[in-house]
This record gives structure tokens, C-alpha cells and sequence, in this order.
């Protein structure tokens, strides 16, 4: 490896009821690595980020974040759930979303106050969206909502971020422009880890990759591993097969 | 009974004048909580706990043989609250969806307390009348000290929502977000579940158990038409909440016979219907005013595009043309065109018009601004 590992797992297993959703996942990634994590519906992708971020609790294993246990580190992680996870038509604005990236690091009962209104407002601005400051949530396209949420998570200002399909239903103007802004949070040596459904793109936005369904099928950079053979593995027929093993 | 009477006997008579404040506290706790509760989309809750509460009046009257709407009020807390925590139990450990635990916790607290009851009328003990006034509740039963304890709870109540409103709010929006910021959202759930269920409690000796959940909702879902804002709504919902109280004892106190709980309900209900229809941004009215608008404007767009390009390839822009020929557009109306003349866009002599500069140039840009506005 050539950097520093920032999130490493261990014998990860997790099951909603009885069948496994993901089974006895290693997996280390490296510090500044811009990941996809890739594989067929229902491999696990999304529950892989929840489990390590604690939303969802694994029946074996361990998560280090920087050799520390998740709970010690919040403060180093952001995430970026699914679009299609909130109420879009809660009351509140644009501004008033971004601003909850600053809870966390507020604690309980303080209240954001004009500093916190700062960061949000240049979180909006690096996503494009200072227009839309006042805009009821609601009243954004699906691209813009992305947006939001992609601000929310950069007003934490955080070493790792997890995004789950953060390209989800966006159109391709915005798309551009969110990993525009990934790679410059790569540039700046965060780690950016991203659940991601088109293989068309792995080459051009990725330099990491992990294949996932179920198991873990590979990990590792771009250009060596991302080819048919893993292809096959993670999306092949024979994938059945391998999850009952 | 006028108006100033009426109001003039709310400031003398301390049964009326319990009664109406005592319903405006309970309406604008019950609205401020009911926010929660709709945003939670937890709609039915309220009305689960309210029938859950049933069986634990029963079994105070029960275990002290005397009506003591204290000891109720604590028996109601109580087994709603069991009642609350089995629904959040059952959606958690079983594969079972939210409204069948619901459905089915309110049957079986509320079958359980009606079996108590029957049972606690045949017993001869004189104390056991008026206990089923919890059904459908008695306002004139309040008591100053009643009263206290709504105004000291909602006091409480009051303080807790300002102090953990940021928690609140953003567990409401993204609860799994919350979490990974560290956020203790099993705390806040069942901070914001039991004031819900102490907001109910307080109210079933007035409005009654079967009614309590339109106490809850209502309010809210009128509130939350009229803005786009978490703090503005609670809000609303306290004040929409509040004036059903006052109006619907108002309305009772005014005619015999028309029991306080149900006058109240109706009031709140009145509420949510002015909401739906008249409110400006969400109601039905204006949005169907909006959409008649917008096709009206579309139609003016088709004939004005029209024009133009029959105008584009002529060198004067205001050589005029005769009416006749736009008649095979399906845009076109004798209306519309007098609509067109109206804002300066084209200007008509006898059975021949002619577009203006103005007409000229928003006709150009016609094309421009639809796509611009889709990008927003």
C-alpha cells in the first residue's frame, strides 16, 4: 500500500434476519484514494458504508478509522446518504440543510451561529447552489437535492467521506460538477469513498475500486484490477453459486 | 348570547373561564407536539395512545375505588406510554409495518379498557359514574387545578423543544444522519414520544379518548400549509390549536347540549379545511389558480410564437397581416388576441394585426426563457 490506511475492516458480517448481506468483509483503504465501490443490486453496498458508519450493527467484525474505532473519529468522517432516504417536502430551506453539517461539531443544545452560517454558505457556493439558499427543499430538482446533500457533507470539513450513489438521477451537468468536486477533495488528500452503479465511469472518475457482492470479490487501484475477469465475478452468472458457499 | 356577553361571562365565570383556558393550553401543547408527530409521519400514533390510555384509567379507578383525575392521569400515562413503547417494539422485532402495530396495539388496549369498564359499571360502588366520560371526554369537568398542571407540563414541554430543537429537527429530516454525527436519536425518540403521550393524556378528561388524535393532527396539518418553515409551523400549530379550544367553548358554552370535545374537533377541522383550500403557497385554490394561469400564459406563448415566425422573414417587423391567417392555429382565440393586444405585444386595425418591437423581441426570447426556466 502506499499511504496510510484510513479505514480498515475486519470480518465484517451482516445480516437483516437470516440470509447474510454482507459476509466476512477485509478490506483496507488506503488514505487519498478516490474508491468506487461496485457490484450488482443487492450486493451489500450501501449496508457496507452503514455498518462502518454505525447506522446499521454488523453481527461480527470491526471497523478502524484510522487505527481508531469509528466512535473516536466521527468527527473524520462525513456521509452522504441516498437521496431517496429523507422527506423532501419537510419545512425548511436549502441553507438550513447545509447548516446541519455543523451539528455535529456543535454538540448537544449549542446553537449555529454566524460562523457556522459562513461555512454553509461556501459549501453552497462550491457546489453551485448559493442561489438556491432560500429555496424550500422541496422546490429543488434532483440534481440540486444531491447538491445539498454533497454541501451538507463538506461543511463538515472531514478526512473521509462516504457517498452513497451520489449520482443517482442526476443529469450529466451535474454529475460533471459533483466529481469535479470529489476529485478536488482527493487533490486535497481526503478519501473518498463511493458507492457507484455506472461501470462506464469507473475508470475515468476512480483511481480505487472495490468489487462487492456479498463477499468481497477485489479491491485495488483502478487500472489493475478493474477488468473482466472481477467483472465477471461480481455481476457473472455464477454469483448465485458463490454466495451459498 | 352576543359576543361582548359572551366574553364579558368568560372573565366573570370561573367555570367558563376554567374551561377556556384550559382548552386553549390543551389545544396549543397538543398543536406544538402534533408538528412532531405529522413530520414523523406518525400521524396515527396519537391515536393509538389515546386508546392505549384507556385500560390505565380503568385500573386506577380500580386499585383506589375513587375518582381522582390525578391517579388517572397517571394510569393513562402509563399505559399509553407501555402502549407507545410496545408499537415501537413490535415495528422493530417484526417484520410488521407501522400501521399494523398501530392498528393493532389501539384494538387491543382500547378492547381491553372497554372490558374494564363494563365491568366497573356493575360494580356497586356509586363512585363509577362519569368514568366513561373518558370516551368521549367532559370539559366541565375541568378543575383550576386541571389547568395548572397543562400550563405547568406545557411550560416544560416548552423548554425541552427550544433546548434540543436542532436535535429535533434535524432527527426528523435524516434520522440515519443524525446518528453518524453522533447524536443519540433513541434519546430523542423517546423524549418526543413521551411528551406526545403526555400531551394526550392531558386532554382525554377533555376532549376524550376517541376524538384525542384530531387534537394532535389537526393543528398540525393546517399548520403545515401555510409555511415552509419547522419553527413557523410549531408555532401555527400552537396558536391553530389554541383558537380551536377557545372557539369550540365558545360555541358549546353558547347551546345546550353540544358537548365541549367534540365542538372543539369540529373547530380544529374547520381550520384544516380553510388551510387546504385558501392557503397560498400549498392550498387547492391557488394552485389551481396557478395552473389555469400557466396554461393561459402557454396559449399566449403558441400565438405569439406563431406570429413571429410568420413576422421573421419579413424586413418590417410591424408590416401587418391579416387576421385570417392565424385561424388554422388551434392557439389561437379571438380572446387571446385581444389578451396579446392588452400587454402592447402586437396591435390590431380592422381584421389585420401587426406585432410591436415589444411583441418582437419577447417573442425572440420566447424560446430562451422556457429553456432557462427548466434549468431551474
Amino acid at each position: 500500500m502506499k499511504n496510510k490506511i484510513a479505514v480498515q475492516i475486519d470480518d465484517l458480517t451482516v445480516a437483516y434476519n437470516y440470509k447474510p448481506v454482507l459476509w466476512d468483509i477485509d478490506l483496507a483503504i488506503p488514505e487519498g484514494v478516490l474508491m468506487a465501490i461496485v457490484g450488482p443490486n443487492g450486493a451489500g453496498k450501501s449496508t457496507l458504508i452503514k455498518s462502518v458508519l454505525d447506522i446499521i450493527k454488523p453481527i461480527a467484525g470491526s471497523v478502524k478509522i484510522y487505527d481508531k474505532p469509528y466512535r473516536k473519529q466521527r468527527s473524520l468522517v462525513a456521509y452522504v446518504p441516498q437521496k431517496g432516504s429523507v422527506d423532501w417536502d419537510f419545512p425548511t430551506t436549502a441553507l438550513d440543510v447545509v447548516m446541519m453539517g455543523t451539528y455535529g461539531s456543535l454538540g448537544w443544545i449549542k446553537r449555529p451561529g454566524q460562523k457556522q452560517k459562513k461555512e454553509a454558505l461556501e459549501a453552497l457556493e462550491k457546489v453551485g447552489m448559493l442561489a438556491f439558499k432560500s429555496r424550500q427543499i422541496s422546490q429543488l430538482s434532483g440534481g440540486q437535492q444531491q447538491r445539498i446533500f454533497l454541501a451538507r457533507a463538506l461543511v463538515q470539513n472531514a478526512s473521509i467521506y462516504f457517498m452513497d450513489e451520489p449520482f443517482q438521477g442526476v443529469d450529466a451537468t451535474t454529475e460533471k460538477a459533483i466529481i469535479n468536486i470529489l476529485k478536488e477533495l482527493r487533490k486535497a488528500g481526503k478519501t473518498v469513498i463511493v458507492v457507484h452503479h455506472d461501470l462506464q465511469t469507473v475508470p475515468e472518475y476512480f483511481d480505487w475500486v472495490t468489487f462487492l457482492n456479498v463477499k468481497k470479490i477485489a479491491t485495488g487501484p483502478v487500472k489493475d484490477i478493474f477488468n473482466d475477469d472481477n467483472l465477471t465475478k461480481t455481476y457473472g452468472i455464477n454469483y448465485k453459486v458463490s454466495v451459498q458457499q | 348570547m352576543d359576543i361582548l356577553e359572551y366574553i364579558e361571562l368568560v372573565f366573570t365565570d370561573y367555570t367558563l373561564r376554567t374551561i377556556t383556558l384550559g382548552t386553549a393550553v390543551l389545544g396549543a401543547i397538543c398543536g406544538m407536539l402534533g408538528s412532531f408527530a405529522v413530520l414523523r409521519k406518525q400521524s396515527l400514533l396519537g391515536d393509538a395512545i389515546s386508546h392505549a390510555a384507556l385500560p390505565g384509567i380503568a385500573i386506577a379507578f380500580l386499585i383506589i375505588g375513587a375518582k381522582n383525575s390525578n391517579a388517572f392521569l397517571l394510569g393513562a400515562l402509563i399505559s399509553g406510554l407501555i402502549g407507545s413503547f410496545w408499537i415501537r417494539g413490535i415495528i422493530r422485532k417484526t417484520h410488521l409495518k407501522s400501521d399494523t402495530a398501530l392498528g393493532l396495539i389501539l384494538s387491543l388496549f382500547f378492547g381491553f379498557g372497554m372490558l374494564l369498564l363494563t365491568y366497573i359499571q356493575k360494580l356497586p360502588n356509586a363512585n363509577q359514574a362519569g368514568l366513561e366520560n373518558y370516551l368521549f371526554g367532559q370539559a366541565a369537568t375541568l378543575l383550576e387545578s386541571d389547568v395548572w398542571m397543562m400550563s405547568l407540563v406545557t411550560g416544560i414541554c416548552l423548554i425541552v423543544l427550544l433546548l434540543f430543537w436542532k436535535e429535533l429537527k434535524i432527527s426528523l429530516f435524516d434520522s440515519d444522519y443524525t446518528k453518524t454525527l453522533g447524536f443519540n436519536i433513541k434519546f430523542l425518540d423517546i423524549l418526543i414520544t413521551t411528551f406526545i403521550v403526555v400531551a394526550i393524556v392531558l386532554g382525554l378528561q377533555t376532549v376524550g379518548v376517541v376524538l384525542m388524535s384530531a387534537m394532535i393532527l389537526a393543528p398540525a396539518a393546517a399548520a403545515r400549509q401555510w409555511t415552509n418553515s419547522l419553527s413557523i409551523m410549531v408555532i401555527l400549530a400552537a396558536i391553530f390549536g389554541a383558537f380551536s379550544g377557545v372557539i369550540g367553548t365558545a360555541i358549546s358554552a353558547s347551546h345546550n347540549n353540544l358537548s365541549t370535545g367534540p365542538v372543539i374537533v369540529l373547530v380544529a377541522a374547520v381550520f384544516v379545511l380553510v388551510s387546504f383550500i385558501f392557503s397560498p403557497g400549498r392550498g387547492l385554490l391557488f394552485r389551481e389558480i396557478r395552473f389555469r394561469k400557466n396554461r393561459n400564459d402557454l396559449q399566449l406563448h403558441k400565438t405569439l410564437s406563431f406570429m413571429y415566425n410568420i413576422v421573421k422573414d419579413h424586413e418590417d417587423i410591424s408590416h401587418p397581416h391579416a387576421i385570417k391567417i392565424l385561424n388554422n392555429f388551434q392557439g389561437f382565440t379571438k380572446k387571446s388576441l385581444q389578451k396579446l393586444e392588452d400587454k402592447d405585444y402586437v396591435t390590431i386595425e380592422g381584421n389585420m394585426w401587426s406585432l410591436t418591437t415589444s411583441g418582437y423581441e419577447t417573442a425572440a426570447n420566447l424560446y430562451n426563457q422556457l429553456t432557462q426556466t427548466e434549468d431551474e
